[in-house]
Formats: C-alpha cells, sequence, structure tokens
C-alpha cells in the first residue's frame, strides 16, 4: 500500500476553535478521495493543512512522504491546492500569472501555455486577471494546479464558479490525473457530481474523519 | 531552480505588476517630490540653510516615500490569496525575500534619481563627489530595501499593518538616516574623505539585514 496522504490525532486550531479534532486519514496513491461534510466541517481547513497552510497543534501529518511539521515545503513542491480564492495577481496577464506559477514549480514556461489551452482560456490569454470573469477566473486557477503536473491535487469546492464548459474541463482532468499517477482529493458540496468523479468518501463531522462506505460506493461495488 | 533564478523570478513579478499598476509612478514618486517641495518651502527664506539640511531632507523623503514600496510589496500579495500561492510555489523563502527586496531596491532607484535632480534644481547644493553619493546611496538603498521587506512581511497579515510598518521600519533604519545624510553631507558640501567610514557603515547594515532577512523570511511568511 502506497500512502501519499497518512494523518493521525490531527488537531487544527483556528482562532481558538479546534477545526480539526483528532482527525485520521489514509489516502492512498491515485486515489480520488471525496470530503463530504457540513458547511465548518473542516473540509476546508484539512486541505489547508495537508497543503501546509496551517499548522499542526497536535498529532502527526505526512503527505507524499514530508512530514508536515519538519519539510512543508518539501511536500508542497509535489502538491497543487485549488482553493476558494485564485491566488493570482490582478496586473498580470493570464499567461504571465501562469507562467510565474509554471516557473516557479521548475516547469518550462511553455507549460503554461499548453494548460491555457487545456482549460479553454487560449484566446484570453493576454488579459489581465482582474478583467476576467468569475469563471474565467476559476479555469485560470485549475490550470495553475494542472500546470505543476502535482502528485497531490487538492480541490476545495472545485466546481463552483464553474459553467458548463469548465465543469467538464474540471472533471476530465480529475479523470485523467490516477493514470498519471496523482493522487486527488475534492472537498464539495456538490455531492452527486463529485462522487461521479470519487473511488471512495469520507465525511469530516467536527473535526473528524468518518470513513463512510457510501449508498452510491456499494452500488458500485 | 537556481536561487538567483528564484528571486529574479519574484523581483521581474513584483516590478512587472508595479509597471501595469504605475502605483510607484503615480503616487510612490509625487510622494517624494512634494516632500522636497514642502521643505524647500518650509525653509525658503533662507536658501543657504536649505543648502546645508539638503542631504538629511533628501534621505528624510526617500524614507517615507520608501515606506509607500514596501507597503505596496505586501499589499499585492494579500488580494485573491496571492500569499497562498507564494507560499505554496515551492521557492526557497529567502529567494523570495531578496527577490521582493530587489524589486523595492530598484523602485527606491528610480525615487532616488527623481529626488536627486530635485534636490540639485531646488536646494542650491554644489557637488564634491558623484562617486561618494552614488555608492552611499546604493548601499542605504539596499539596507532601506532589505529592512522594509523584513518588517513588511512581518506585519503583511496584520489588519493595522498601514499604521504598524512605519512605528516599526523608521525607528530601525534610523542608522541609515544617520550614515546615508552624513555620507551626502561629505559628498555634497563637505570632505569626501569623511564619507566614507558612513558609508562603511551603510554596507554593514545592509549586509546585516540582507542576511536577516534571508534566514527569517521564511519563518515569519509562514506564521504571520
Amino acid at each position: 500500500m502506497s500512502l501519499v496522504v497518512r494523518l493521525r490525532s490531527a488537531v487544527c486550531l483556528l482562532d481558538r476553535y479546534p477545526a480539526l479534532a483528532g482527525a485520521d486519514l489514509d489516502v492512498e496513491r491515485g486515489d480520488v478521495l471525496l470530503l463530504s461534510g457540513a458547511n465548518g466541517a473542516g473540509k476546508t481547513t484539512l486541505l489547508r493543512l495537508l497543503a501546509g497552510l496551517v499548522s499542526l497543534q497536535s498529532g502527526t501529518a505526512e503527505v507524499l512522504g514530508h512530514d508536515l511539521a519538519r519539510d512543508r515545503r518539501g511536500a508542497r513542491r509535489e502538491l497543487a491546492l485549488l482553493g476558494h480564492e485564485t491566488a493570482c495577481y490582478d496586473d498580470l496577464t493570464a499567461r504571465e500569472n501562469l507562467r510565474f506559477a509554471v516557473e516557479a514549480a521548475g516547469k518550462p514556461a511553455a507549460d503554461a501555455d499548453a494548460a491555457l489551452e487545456r482549460v479553454g482560456l487560449a484566446r484570453r490569454a493576454d488579459v489581465r486577471h482582474g478583467r476576467l470573469s468569475a469563471g474565467q477566473r476559476r479555469r485560470l486557477a485549475l490550470a495553475g494546479a494542472l500546470a505543476r503536473q502535482p502528485r497531490l491535487l487538492l480541490l476545495d469546492e472545485p466546481h463552483a464558479g464553474l459553467d458548463g464548459e469548465g465543469r467538464a474541463v474540471l472533471d476530465d482532468a480529475v479523470r485523467a490525473a490516477p493514470m498519471a499517477g496523482t493522487t486527488v482529493i475534492i472537498a464539495s458540496h456538490e455531492l452527486d457530481r463529485a462522487r461521479a468523479l470519487a473511488t471512495r468518501e469520507v465525511e469530516v463531522v467536527a473535526g473528524q474523519c468518518v470513513a463512510r462506505p457510501a449508498e452510491w460506493e456499494l452500488a458500485r461495488a | 531552480m537556481s536561487f538567483a533564478r528564484e528571486s529574479l523570478l519574484v523581483a521581474a513579478k513584483d516590478l512587472r505588476i508595479e509597471a501595469r499598476s504605475r502605483v510607484t509612478l503615480y503616487q510612490v514618486l509625487p510622494f517624494g517630490v512634494v516632500v522636497l517641495l514642502l521643505f524647500a518651502f518650509a525653509l525658503d527664506p533662507d536658501r543657504g540653510q536649505l543648502s546645508r539640511v539638503a542631504p538629511g531632507l533628501f534621505w528624510v523623503a526617500v524614507l517615507l516615500a520608501a515606506l509607500l514600496a514596501v507597503s505596496r510589496a505586501f499589499a499585492i500579495e494579500i488580494d485573491n490569496g496571492a500569499r497562498d500561492g507564494l507560499r505554496l510555489s515551492g521557492l526557497d523563502p529567502a529567494a523570495i525575500f531578496v527577490g521582493k527586496a530587489a524589486a523595492v531596491a530598484a523602485e527606491l532607484v528610480v525615487l532616488e534619481l527623481v529626488l536627486g535632480v530635485g534636490v540639485f534644481l531646488l536646494y542650491d547644493v554644489e557637488l564634491r563627489s558623484a562617486g561618494l553619493l552614488v555608492v552611499a546611496a546604493l548601499a542605504a538603498t539596499v539596507g532601506v530595501a532589505a529592512t522594509g521587506t523584513l518588517y513588511g512581511v512581518l506585519v503583511a497579515g496584520l489588519r493595522a499593518r498601514e499604521t504598524l510598518a512605519p512605528v516599526l521600519v523608521l525607528p530601525v533604519v534610523t542608522p541609515v538616516m544617520l550614515g546615508a545624510t552624513r555620507a551626502w553631507e561629505a559628498g555634497l558640501d563637505g570632505a569626501p574623505s569623511e564619507g566614507w567610514p558612513w558609508v562603511a557603515l551603510l554596507g554593514l547594515f545592509a549586509l546585516l539585514y540582507g542576511a536577516l532577512g534571508t534566514l527569517v523570511f521564511g519563518p515569519l511568511l509562514e506564521e504571520t
């Protein structure tokens, strides 16, 4: 078994509130894991923890073999997070934003153009991020995540704000990910759509992970 | 990717954003010029006094304008969660520090060129050693940029960053203010040989804060 994520008794405090309260989670290589759960259950915090953006109060967290308490940077080099915000600069064009992300990840600048093509933004490549529509910005953020060719792809409400074409692009990327050796974790409230992509589901309840062989999983089996 | 290339990538990104937004051109630069003009108006009746205090006024104007440039360098990382993107980029935090400080320094050099011309036009000063002025200005610029970038990231995540940054940065850059003013006094109206020890102080300060920044910028970027 090749574990990409290994969490044990993970506790994260946000403003003294335990957003994660002793979460345990194992994710295997090639999994497409759906994180379901109510608002405020801790899904986003869990994804941000795996990306090394929030610190553990107690417990252990290993991502792609890197202990996050000691080597967040090592893990970050091999993962990508599509969060609620685009992490782009308004005054740079779509292409410039993407080139910066791609080159920072040590990839050739040409990968940025390929990623723009992939998400259908090639014709808007020279438009500044601040002048793109909300949906186009989401596509650009998705392109940034994909262009890094991560081993672990973290998607937080990835379908939000995307039109039909954008959603199709996203779904295709997620379906193709395991074949490229990429593990995907999706936090979503759009359960039907996300379940169509996922290989298993974990429900986050009050900061803890509860593995559920849900009806749809059993039916698929 | 090499450290130098990572630093260059960050500096180029910051400078490209500044070139597009023109905040430095339309806000920071005019602010510095206005400060110089205010001093000129305030001290106008006595032209002799104005030329004597010109180095100090020049560096006060530069430092005040530098605060805006530093503030801007971190403001661009707040919108759209760009700061998270920078943390996740995989770039060496020390390279991010050097890149951001280099971009601030480049903006300050432009600012100093414009304000320098302003000093010669408005303050009736004489030039004794251009080399001393240039070397002192470069060392001071590196020191201010390094210090500003270090404290800029420290307060970047705080709501009170706009007011807190000057309170923290200005006392720390007092040695720069002192050294640069003394060196410029020597280079303008005094004996140039008396200016070089001050340049050494400026170089030491720049080295110290440059080294400190490369060491602690990463933890500050993560935890603030």
